[in-house]
């Protein structure tokens, strides 16, 4: 048993009472995005019927409110990531945005020819790409850590490549295909060791697991809401303060400003400095209820929950047969599970699952270095949280088994 | 007839996994890559073309057996026809996959119907006309299906 109270959670999120193809959803797909519970949607119309206006022009009663409760959320973001206070908090559009601002803006102040940046193989595309162009933009190389045999990072490799010309290590909290935690703690200190900086994508960890940033010794952290349980169109960047001081603007306009010229301009203090043009307010006033809604339930408790059904599945997928999974098993494994059914597409058996109502994402999942490390085309990926339901497991083991069996009984 | 039942007809298994016409045009006058950028599927479509009309057609690639079964039927399909014909062709295989009756003049194509019925993969089975449509039109570099599929548009 969880003790996570699943079946009251459950009654919060008004779309899992949705049918998909005549059966009930079954919604296997947390880790492309979550569902919102009721409160988050209710606090977002709440703002817009009550409070709206724009934020930081104080000069009526609503923009004042607006810009109190905008506030307000950066504060809650901010505590509930552990970060030692909410100036070094900037709100983004997602944690591919964040990852952006940092390639950007920190990247091109701080980086040069012989420079280089750690990535792992295992990085989502919004954790590569945007280093990618850094490295165009200032001669700079990227290096990547290589998977170990039991698909765990191999942190010798890591330790390996780590010198004097490292200055920073980008890597995921959580990786979004292995389901696994990466020992960002262990990353950071050694990266510290030769003066580097570690920025986390922590786009799949904050919704599952409890997040300290300040304990991970990472330098910067970012979210999306919409992994957790919050709205699309909002994140969150968490810097170390002396870092984010010390970077220059990423997107140029209103707020972001202090004193403007024809020719130049001074900018405002951290975090404005980072948030050019009107910000998504009812989206931030949306993602702090769902982290209080997060916290309410425990974070502990939800990685836990996950931790039981990632096993779960893994264990019965072994089982089953002709059913071959991906990624770590362990204590440092949560629900995330890749697999692949013998001698069938994984789009073939995403639809065989979709015709049952159960959505899974098949494909690459925005990670194709990881997929020739793994040496496959593309993966079925099922993914749980905090609703997800033992019933819901057995679904989808069963769906899987008669995908498997529809498949195979043509000649 | 379940919903699986419709969509993997046995012609659409079968020829996913014994395709008749896989192999490359050699020597081609159209040679045209395909791709879906959010699953990964990737297609090379080759084809002979003489006095307008297409006289071989043969695809490499790997995807799902929609996609892979939709080529193998297509190339089969495209052999002997005019480029108008073709086109015409291309245009009824849009329309079935857009929920209209399907034409006559699809034969074997008709397996492809049920996809209609899931719009998420409709692209799917339009990949390896986009590709067609792309090689006789002298497109350049890769087709991305995602940016110019218009099936459902």
């Amino acid at each position: 048993m969880s003790e996570v109270d699943v079946v009251r959670l459950r009654g919060d999120f008004p779309i899992l009472t949705r049918e998909v193809h005549d059966h009930p959803l079954v919604y296997l797909d947390h880790a492309a995005s979550s569902q919102r519970p009721r409160a988050v949607l209710d606090a977002m119309r709440e703002h817009y019927e009550m409070r709206h206006a724009n934020v930081h022009r104080g000069a009526h009663q609503l923009s004042a409110e607006s810009t109190d409760a905008y506030e307000a959320a950066r504060e809650t973001v901010a505590r509930f990531l552990g970060a030692p206070n909410a100036r070094s908090l900037v709100f983004v559009r997602n944690a591919t945005e964040g990852l952006n601002l940092l390639a950007r803006a920190w990247g091109d102040a701080n980086l040069g020819p012989g420079d280089e940046i750690v990535v792992t193989v295992a990085e989502h595309h919004a954790n590569l790409v945007p280093w990618q162009l850094t490295a165009q933009r200032t001669g700079a190389t990227i290096r990547a850590v290589p998977l170990g045999e039991d698909h765990r990072l191999d942190l010798d490799a890591y330790r390996g490549m780590l010198s004097p010309r490292t200055k920073v290590v980008a890597v995921a909290h959580m990786s979004n295909v292995l389901g696994v935690v990466h020992p960002v703690a262990e990353i950071a200190e050694a990266a510290r060791a030769v003066g580097a900086v570690t920025f986390v994508d922590g786009a799949q960890a904050a919704p599952h697991l409890p997040v300290d940033v300040t304990a991970l010794g990472a330098d910067a952290y970012a979210v999306s809401g919409h992994k957790m349980l919050g709205p699309t169109g909002i994140g969150a960047l968490w810097v170390r303060e002396e870092l984010l001081e010390a970077m220059p603007p990423f997107l140029a306009g209103g707020e972001m400003i202090r004193t403007v010229e024809i020719e130049r301009s001074t900018y405002a203090d951290i975090p404005m400095r980072f948030e050019a043009g009107t910000p998504a307010v009812a989206e931030a006033v949306g993602l702090a209820e769902a982290v209080r809604y997060l916290e309410a339930v425990g974070m502990d408790a939800i990685w836990r929950h996950d931790l039981r059904l990632g096993r779960a599945m893994l264990e019965r997928f072994d089982e089953l047969g002709g059913v071959r999974t991906f990624g770590p098993r362990g204590s440092d494994r949560g629900g995330i599970v890749p697999f692949i059914v013998d001698d069938v597409h994984p789009h073939d058996v995403a639809t065989a699952l979709d015709a049952e109502g159960i959505a899974v994402r098949a494909g690459h999942h925005c990670a194709q270095p990881l997929m020739r490390a793994l040496n496959v085309q593309s993966t079925v990926r099922a993914s749980t949280h905090l609703t997800t339901t033992d019933d819901e497991i057995d679904a989808l083991i069963t769906a899987v088994r008669g995908a498997r069996d529809f498949f195979a009984a043509f000649a | 007839m379940s919903l699986m039942e419709q969509i993997y007809k046995e012609v659409i298994v079968e020829r996913s996994r014994r395709p008749k016409r896989r192999g490359t045009v050699d020597p081609n006058t159209h040679a045209q890559e395909g791709l879906n950028p959010s699953c990964g599927d990737e297609l090379t479509l080759t084809l002979r073309v003489e006095e307008d009309r297409v006289a071989a057609a043969a695809f490499e690639g790997q995807g799902c057996a929609i996609s892979q079964a939709s080529a193998d039927l297509m190339a089969e399909a495209l052999e002997g026809r005019t480029l108008d014909e073709a086109r015409e062709l291309a245009a009824s295989f849009r329309a079935m996959l857009r929920g209209e009756p399907p034409a006559e003049e699809l034969g074997d194509l008709q397996a492809l119907q049920g996809v209609s019925k899931l719009h998420a993969r409709v692209k799917c089975a339009t990949l390896p006309w986009t590709t067609f449509e792309g090689a006789i039109q002298g497109h350049q570099g890769p087709i991305d299906v995602d940016r110019i599929d218009d099936t459902l548009s």
